[in-house]
């Protein structure tokens, strides 16, 4: 392997890996602390790999869930991955025996780092993808051992470690915010699904905020699609 | 709960997961340009559902109620303006967490 290549997907998932690692570890101790141990943590940071999903995970199987309510609760807490793999069609076409991979692999932090880059000159792209989603899977299941056996052999009261991931997202939507011109679609996301959740409850809050976020920004094409065009 | 059901809403939960991942591929993946209009969604829906997932993860707060979600909007804003000063992702993500933990292990008992 190319060590350029290789340097620049380390350089470029040093980002991923300090939140994988914290917010891996904040799952590992939260599921051991819940009576599973580190196989079942294991287990489901390879086979789910769907860091918030894993998060909600601990308390279906805590709460001895349906299978019913376990795939419907997957299906809203993951709807977004369906616009993560639209915006990526193009980009994965010629992927060839790489794309189940990364198909599989597009989580929100490794769709926030492909998203935008073309990869490195002289080397395959998708190898380089192949390579992000590979590395930000190894942070993941990385963070998820260490919190895992954290949990198991030292003592110490967990309570309130799952902000963790309300503490990724804040930190994700920060970031976004310096990083963008245009934040009317980041209001939008906020203001529809504050709304929503005061109108449908807490439970059935995020199927209306999807569809009502979907529906504005479609909506305001003609406005934000100019404005993204002006700012590029 | 037993071992076995463990396994299975595992692999609910791996499954339901994966396709979604795959669907959009297997839909609109085939050799035709990807539409604009998908491709303007690809653009501007991710700042929209991070937006959506900061509200998620803070829908069970009570602002009528004791402590008003103060644990919380506290800790976040700590998030925001910890990134705000450093940018640095592990910081803000250690620092509000161990604040949250604090907040409500200590202060808002």
């Amino acid at each position: 392997m190319n060590r350029n290549l290789l340097r620049a997907v380390i350089l470029k998932t040093i980002p991923v890996m300090t939140g994988y690692v914290a917010l891996g570890m904040g799952f590992g101790i939260l599921l051991v602390s819940s009576g599973y141990g580190i196989g079942w943590a294991l287990a489901m940071s390879v086979f789910i790999y769907a860091g918030s999903m894993q998060y909600l995970g601990v308390s279906l199987i805590a709460n001895g869930a349906s299978v019913i309510s376990t795939a419907l609760a997957t299906l809203m807490v993951n709807a977004r991955h369906l616009f993560y793999g639209i915006s990526m069609i193009e980009k994965y076409k010629e992927a060839g025996k790489l794309k189940p991979y990364l198909i599989f692999a597009l989580t929100d932090e490794t769709y926030s780092l492909v998203c935008n880059d073309n990869g490195v000159e002289g080397s395959d792209p998708h190898f380089y993808y192949f390579l992000i989603s590979l590395f930000d899977q190894i942070y993941w299941i990385t963070g998820t051992l260490i919190g895992a056996w954290l949990g198991e052999n030292l003592n110490f009261n967990t309570t309130g470690i799952d902000f963790a991931m309300t503490a990724l997202f804040v930190t994700v939507f920060v970031e976004q915010w310096l990083t963008s011109k245009n934040h009317v679609p980041a209001v939008l996301g906020v203001a529809i699904t504050v709304a929503c959740l005061v109108l449908f409850g807490s439970e059935l809050f995020l199927i209306p905020s999807m569809a009502l976020i979907l529906l504005s920004l479609s909506l305001g094409r003609k406005m934000l699609d100019k404005e993204a065009a002006e700012h590029e | 709960m037993s071992n076995g059901r463990v396994v299975i809403l595992i692999a609910v939960m791996a499954a339901v997961t994966a396709l979604l991942r795959f669907l959009p591929f297997w839909l609109l993946g085939g050799k035709r340009k990807t539409p604009e209009y998908i491709a303007y969604l690809g653009k501007v829906l991710p700042y929209a559902i991070m937006g959506m997932l900061v509200v998620y993860c803070l829908r069970g707060i009570t602002p009528l109620v004791w402590p008003h979600g103060l644990p919380e909007l506290l800790a976040a804003a700590a998030v925001a303006a910890l990134h705000l000063w450093r940018r640095n992702t592990l910081l803000s993500i250690a620092g509000g967490t161990v604040c949250y933990m604090i907040l409500i292990q200590f202060v808002f008992r």
